[in-house]
C-alpha cells in the first residue's frame, strides 16, 4: 500500500498543474484545485514520513522495472523529512499569494499562470527529493528551474528581468556543470543509479575519484549558494514578488544543500573534501552575513542571512559525523521554515508601508503590532535566540563540532558563534530601523488593512517555528536515526537492491 | 556511441574541448545574445560529452545483432532527455533577451543600482543614512549613481 503513495508527491502536484492550466479563467476553481493538490501531497509526506521512520526507506519502482535498469523513487527518512516540511512551507505560501490576490488575472500578469507553474515548482523539489538515481534528480532540478525562471521574471518589469536574467543565466551553468559530471560518472561506472554508484565508486581509482565529487559538488554548490559561488543569490531574489522570494528561499538552496547531503553520504564517504568544505562552509557564513550587515533593504538583508546559515548545514555535512550532520538535517528544517517566514514578512511590511527599504521605514511597532510580533518571533529565532529552534539547531552543530576535535572545526565553531551574533545584529538593525523608530512618510499614510488569509497564513508559519522549538526532542531523535542510516548506507542501498 | 576497445574517438574529444571553451568564454560577455549562444555551445558540448561515456557499436535493436555488438543506449537516452531539456531553456533565454532588448534598448545586462550603493558608502567609509535615523540622498538609487542609466543614453545616442 505504501509503496504505491510515493509517486503521489510529485504527480499531484503535476496533475494539479495541468488542471489548474486548463482553468485559467476560473480562478476560484484553480484555487481550490491548488490548495486541495499541495494538502493532499502534505498528508502523504507525513504518511511517508511515519513509514520510513517505522520500517525504513520506502522504495518504488517506476513502471515496475526493477533497479539499475529502471527509475527508482526512494522515501528514507530524510527524503520523506524533506517532503513534510517543504510541503507544509509550500502550502502556506500558496495561501499567502492567494490572500495576496496573486494569480489573478491583472496588467503585470496577463494570463493566470502563477498556479500552474507553482505547482509545477514543488513537483520538481520533491521529484528532486525523492530521486534514486542521479539522472532523475537532474530532472528534478531542471522542473524546478524552469518553473523557477518563469516565478522570478512574472509580469517582466524591466528590474525583473534584470534580475531574472542573472538568476537563468547561472542556473543554467550551474545545470551544465551537473550534466557534465552526471556523463563523467557514467562514463566511468556504468550507472547513475545512486544505491549502485555508492558500490561502484568506491572501487574507482581515488583521484578519479576526487575529480567527479568536486564536479558534482560545485554544481551542487552553485544551487546551493555556498560562498564562491553566491553571488548571484541576493542579487536575484529579492525583486521577485513576496511569496515567490519566500518559497524561492525557503526551499530551492535547501534543493542543493540537501543534493550535497546525499551525495557526500551515499557516494562519496569517507570525507576526502572535509577540509574543504569546512572552509567554504565557515566563509560562507562570516561573508553572508557581512553583507548582510551592510544592507538597506530589509528583502536584500534577508537574501544575505539566506546566504550565511547555509554555511551551518555545510558545516555539519563537513563534520560528517551523526551529530554533524543530525544538527545539518535539524538545521535545514529550521532554516526553511524560519527564512520563508521573514520573507513573509517582508512582503507583508511592503503590503503595509509600500516599500521594504529601510530608509522609509519606521514606526511599525506602533502602527501594526501584530506585524511586529510576526517579525520579532521569527527574526529572534533565526538570530538563535534561546529557547528557539534557532538556537537549538545551532547548539547541536556547534556541540558536535566541539566533539569532532581539532583546529578546523574549532575555527568553525568560533565562526558560527560570531555568524550567530552578528545576524543577531543584523535582525535587530531591522527591528530598531523599521519597528522601533518614529514613523516616517512611508508608513505615516492612512492605515491599510492586511488581507486576513496573508497575515493568517504568515502566522501559521510562525507557529510552526515554534512547534520546532517545543517538538526539538522529537525532531532531533528523527534527525539522528536519519543521520545513522545515511552514514551506514546499507539501509538505501538494501532498499533500492535488495 | 563511439568509444571502441580504444577509448573514444580523439575527433570527438577536441570538438567537445572546443564547443565548452567557445561557450564559456561567451558566457562572459554581457550581451544576453552572446550569452545565449554561449549557452547553446556549451550545451551542445555537454551533450557531446555524456554521448562519449557509452559503448559504441551497431544500433540497440534486438534481433538485428548479438547483444555484444551493440551500442550502449541509455546515454543516448539521457542525451535525448538533456537536449530537450537545454532547447527548452534556451527558449525561455531568448525571450528574456528580446524582453529586455523591448523594455529597455538593449539586451545587455545592467548593473544592480542597490549594489554599487553600498559599495559606494563603503569606499567612502560611511554608514547608510537609515543607521543615523535619517532620510539622506540616498534614498533615490538612481540619483546616488547616474552612471548606468547615462550609459543607456549614451549608447542610445551613439545608435542614432
Amino acid at each position: 500500500m505504501t509503496p504505491a503513495l510515493v509517486p503521489l508527491p510529485v504527480v499531484v502536484p503535476l496533475l494539479g498543474a495541468a488542471l489548474t492550466l486548463i482553468l485559467a479563467n476560473r480562478p476560484r476553481l484553480q484555487r481550490s484545485v491548488s490548495v486541495l493538490g499541495l494538502t493532499t501531497t502534505l498528508v502523504v509526506a507525513v504518511v511517508l514520513l511515519v513509514e520510513a521512520y517505522r520500517h525504513g526507506p520506502v522504495v518504488v519502482r517506476v513502471a515496475g522495472w526493477p533497479p539499475p535498469v529502471g527509475i527508482v523513487l526512494v522515501a528514507d527518512q530524510l527524503a520523506a523529512l524533506m517532503l513534510v516540511v517543504s510541503s507544509a512551507v509550500t502550502l502556506c505560501v500558496l495561501l499567502y499569494s492567494i490572500g495576496q490576490g496573486r494569480g489573478e488575472t491583472s496588467e503585470s500578469a496577463p494570463v493566470s499562470i502563477y498556479h500552474p507553474t507553482y505547482l509545477v515548482l514543488t513537483a520538481g523539489v520533491t521529484n528532486a527529493f525523492l530521486a534514486g538515481d542521479l539522472f532523475n534528480l537532474f530532472v528534478g532540478f531542471e522542473i524546478l528551474l524552469a518553473a523557477s525562471f518563469v516565478l522570478i521574471t512574472l509580469g517582466g518589469t524591466e528590474v525583473r528581468i534584470r534580475t531574472g536574467s542573472t538568476y537563468v543565466v547561472v542556473s543554467i551553468l550551474s545545470s551544465m556543470i551537473f550534466l557534465a559530471a552526471l556523463g563523467l560518472v557514467y562514463a566511468a561506472t556504468g550507472t547513475v543509479n545512486m544505491a549502485q554508484l555508492a558500490g561502484r565508486l568506491d572501487a574507482l581509482p581515488p583521484g578519479v575519484r576526487l575529480a567527479l565529487q568536486l564536479t558534482l559538488l560545485l554544481a551542487f554548490g552553485i544551487k546551493a549558494a555556498v560562498f564562491p559561488v553566491s553571488a548571484w543569490l541576493p542579487d536575484s531574489y529579492p525583486t521577485a514578488p513576496a511569496p515567490v522570494t519566500a518559497v524561492f528561499a525557503g526551499l530551492l538552496t535547501k534543493v542543493g544543500v540537501y543534493a550535497i547531503i546525499r551525495t557526500e553520504t551515499l557516494l562519496f564517504p569517507g570525507g576526502q573534501v572535509a577540509n574543504l568544505l569546512m572552509v567554504v562552509a565557515g566563509l560562507t557564513m562570516v561573508v553572508g552575513i557581512l553583507g548582510a550587515a551592510a544592507q538597506s533593504d530589509m528583502k536584500r538583508l534577508f537574501s544575505f542571512t539566506l546566504v550565511s546559515h547555509i554555511g551551518y548545514m555545510i558545516f555539519g555535512v563537513a563534520l560528517s559525523s551523526v551529530a554533524g550532520l543530525a544538527g545539518a538535517i535539524f538545521y535545514v528544517v529550521h532554516h526553511i521554515t524560519i527564512q520563508t517566514t521573514l520573507f513573509l514578512v517582508a512582503g507583508l511590511v511592503e503590503e503595509r508601508a509600500g516599500s521594504t527599504d529601510l530608509r522609509r521605514l519606521g514606526g511599525l511597532a506602533r502602527i501594526a503590532p501584530l506585524l511586529a510580533v510576526l517579525f520579532f518571533v521569527p527574526a529572534m529565532n533565526l538570530a538563535g535566540i534561546p529557547p528557539f529552534s534557532g538556537f537549538l539547531g545551532k547548539l547541536g552543530l556547534l556541540q558536535a563540532g566541539v566533539a569532532a576535535g581539532g583546529t578546523l572545526p574549532a575555527v568553525l565553531v568560533g565562526a558560527g558563534t560570531l555568524t550567530s551574533l552578528l545576524t543577531l545584529y543584523a535582525a535587530s538593525r531591522v527591528w530598531n530601523i523599521a519597528f522601533w523608530r518614529a514613523p516616517r512618510l512611508a508608513t505615516s499614510g492612512p492605515p491599510v488593512r492586511l488581507p486576513g488569509l496573508m497575515v493568517g497564513a504568515t502566522a501559521a508559519l510562525v507557529l510552526l517555528g515554534l512547534v520546532l522549538t517545543l517538538a526539538a526532542g522529537p525532531l532531533f531523535r528523527v534527525t539522528a536515526d536519519a543521520a545513522t542510516d545515511l552514514r551506514q548506507r546499507t539501509p538505501y542501498v538494501r532498499a533500492v537492491l535488495p | 556511441m563511439t568509444r571502441g576497445e580504444a577509448g573514444p574517438t580523439l575527433v570527438l574529444v577536441i570538438a567537445v574541448g572546443v564547443l565548452v571553451a567557445t561557450g564559456v568564454t561567451l558566457l562572459l560577455e554581457r550581451s544576453l545574445t552572446r550569452i545565449l549562444l554561449g549557452v547553446i555551445l556549451l550545451g551542445n558540448g555537454v551533450n557531446l560529452l555524456i554521448l562519449l561515456g557509452g559503448r559504441s557499436g551497431a544500433a540497440p535493436l534486438v534481433g538485428t545483432v548479438p547483444a555484444s555488438a551493440m551500442s550502449d543506449a541509455l546515454p543516448q537516452a539521457m542525451v535525448l532527455t538533456a537536449v530537450v531539456i537545454t532547447f527548452g531553456l534556451t527558449a525561455f533565454l531568448l525571450a528574456v533577451a528580446y524582453r529586455s532588448w523591448y523594455l529597455s534598448g538593449d539586451d545587455e545586462v545592467q548593473d544592480d543600482l542597490e549594489d554599487r550603493q553600498v559599495v559606494r558608502l563603503a569606499e567612502r567609509n560611511e554608514v547608510s543614512t537609515a543607521d543615523l535615523g535619517g532620510e539622506g540622498p540616498d534614498n533615490d538609487p538612481e540619483q546616488v549613481d547616474p552612471e548606468p542609466a547615462l550609459r543607456r543614453l549614451r549608447r542610445r545616442g551613439e545608435e542614432q
